[in-house]
């Protein structure tokens, strides 16, 4: 009774990705065009969405999407509670889980982000913190790239695992983003040298390891399996899909048990078991970089490789088309656009549809690996006809 | 002590409303270290909670430990996302276990050189530091290895 293979993307769309501050158009604008270009990509009437599913408290409600775009009768209208831009593959769970339940039949996923209309993440101007900010503030520490920073120091001492895995994560999406016309990076190469001289953020993260900041919004388009038949894309199937906390992974303080971890043992374990998928079966991986260190932590516990043997496994050449495990082939977070995360999703579907700009041969299992580190983080596989 | 180790500005702390916290912070004005340990389990506990999470009771009270930790991780933060560590330039934050106390954990940082090799598992003593000319005046406690 899951919902594997029950639920398919009929069809993926995004804005022009800005850098940060950039975009001429209002968010709630951005949001609008993405939901169209969604909806013409699948081949379905934009009154036929009766759905709404985002996360990191979209400030484009569902609500003003749905008078906007004079929706006659919406049924579910879903945020993914916490984990910020780590939701995105939860907001697909929650999308493709309401569909199987019979609540609704066609729902689009999304996010938005206009940050020169409402301000940038990475900057922590407030003179007071109180709760779990109390804890961590006071001693500088302050951006996501901080908070994350010692749990990838932590992994790395204990499992001898290298800078050059973090390495290869950014150099793998920088080369994607090469053949993307979409990405912001595209045009921009990146090579060891330029890494390894590029400053430090917090180490052990640089520069390249740090996601950009980005304005746009990108929407994908859920439909029962039996309706995706009828309709012009090759169909992608949700294979399975959720969100974990893992034990007191939430902790405050540092508390949490398992710190040097990206925290997806357990949703890994449930996601192999719904989808009947093993890791030797993913054919590309779409991991969330906030930060590259995520990725690494966040690959090792899908299972690709162990932790142990991590350096030999995180290479350029292993991470890119052609390569064991193809990661992040739009360009990702890092190098095509830091739509929390929505391009990797769409990027995913476009694997399993055959309309990647980076293409891999054969893509019928594509991992989704939400946003790491954070709690709830969340994923989900998708799957081409094949592997029903 | 009267110099802090950040530069003054960065954020300072107020104890949550409900005042879940604010033995610990207190305890930092007095120079003690202050945190949860359950009456009913014996367990320590940190950050504090209503409940404690190894037994659910609700009948957890602060106890003063000792000022030694160890070093669980480590970062060196070259960029200022705050405005008053403009000027900063890279300083050291560690997570700090207690294995005396159930290896309950808080962040702090490393005095001394911030361009020091760290050392995970370095044993280390607290120091506290206190700001007086806020609004309102605070403490932290701090960490040299021992």
């Amino acid at each position: 009774m899951t919902m594997r293979g029950k639920v398919a993307v009929a069809g993926v769309g995004e804005t022009k990705y800005y850098k940060h501050g950039q975009s001429p158009d209002p968010e709630f604008k951005l949001a609008l065009e993405a939901v169209l270009n969604a909806c013409k990509h699948a081949g379905i009437n934009p009154r036929e969405i009766d759905g709404f599913s985002s996360y990191s408290n979209d400030r484009s409600t569902s609500t003003r999407l749905a008078a906007a775009l004079g929706l006659e009768d919406v049924g579910v209208s879903m945020m993914q509670w916490e984990g910020g831009g780590g939701g995105n593959a939860g907001a697909v769970a929650n999308a493709a889980a309401a569909i199987n339940a019979g609540m609704a039949k066609c729902v689009v996923v999304l996010r938005s982000l206009a940050q020169g209309q409402f301000g940038r993440f990475g900057l922590f101007p407030v003179n007071t913190v109180s709760d779990w900010r109390a804890f961590e503030a006071p001693w500088g520490l302050l951006s996501p790239a901080q908070m994350f920073a010692a749990k990838m120091m932590r992994f790395m001492h204990d499992h001898g695992v290298q800078q050059s895995t973090m390495r290869s994560v950014a150099l793998a999406a920088y080369r994607h983003a090469q053949n993307n016309p979409r990405a912001v990076m595209y045009g921009r190469q990146l090579d060891e040298e330029k890494y390894d001289n590029s400053r430090w953020i917090a180490e052990p993260f640089h520069l390249y390891d740090c996601c950009q900041e980005n304005d746009g919004a990108a929407a994908m388009i859920l439909v029962p399996a039996e309706r995706a038949k009828d309709l012009p894309n090759k169909a992608c199937y949700v294979l399975a899909g959720g969100t974990g906390i893992d034990y007191r992974s939430s902790a405050w303080a540092g508390n949490t048990p398992d710190y040097g971890s990206s925290n997806f043992n357990h949703l890994a374990r449930r996601l192999y078991e719904m989808s009947g998928i093993a890791p030797g079966d993913v054919d590309v991986c779409q991991g969330y970089e906030n930060f590259t260190g995520g990725v690494v932590m966040g690959m090792v516990e899908f299972g690709f490789c162990k932790p142990d043997e991590a350096n030999e496994f995180f290479t350029v050449e292993n991470l890119t088309v052609g390569g064991k495990l193809p990661i992040n082939t739009s360009g990702g977070n890092l190098a095509e656009c830091y739509m929390h995360g929505f391009g990797l999703l769409n990027e995913g579907a476009r694997q399993i549809m055959g309309q990647s700009c980076n293409q891999v041969e054969n893509a019928n299992v594509v991992a989704m690996i939400g946003g790491p580190m954070v709690a709830p983080i969340s994923a989900c596989i998708f799957g081409s006809e094949d592997t029903l | 002590m009267s110099t802090s180790y950040l530069n003054p500005g960065a954020p300072i702390p107020i104890p949550q409303v409900d005042g879940l916290d604010k033995p610990y912070w207190d305890g930092l004005r007095q120079e003690k270290l202050m945190v949860q340990r359950c009456n009913a389990c014996g367990k320590h506990q940190w950050a504090p909670e209503w409940i404690c999470h190894h037994c659910l009771s609700f009948d957890v009270g602060y106890v003063e430990i000792k000022p030694e930790a160890v070093i669980y991780s480590w970062e060196r933060n070259w960029h200022p996302p705050h405005p008053a560590l403009k000027d900063q330039g890279p300083y050291l934050v560690i997570l700090v276990e207690f294995p005396e106390a159930d290896n309950i954990r808080m962040y702090g940082n490393l005095l001394g050189d911030p361009m020091q090799d760290v050392k995970i598992g370095s044993k280390l003593t607290g120091v506290y530091e206190h700001h007086e000319d806020t609004d309102p005046p605070y403490s932290l406690i701090q960490w040299k290895l021992a």
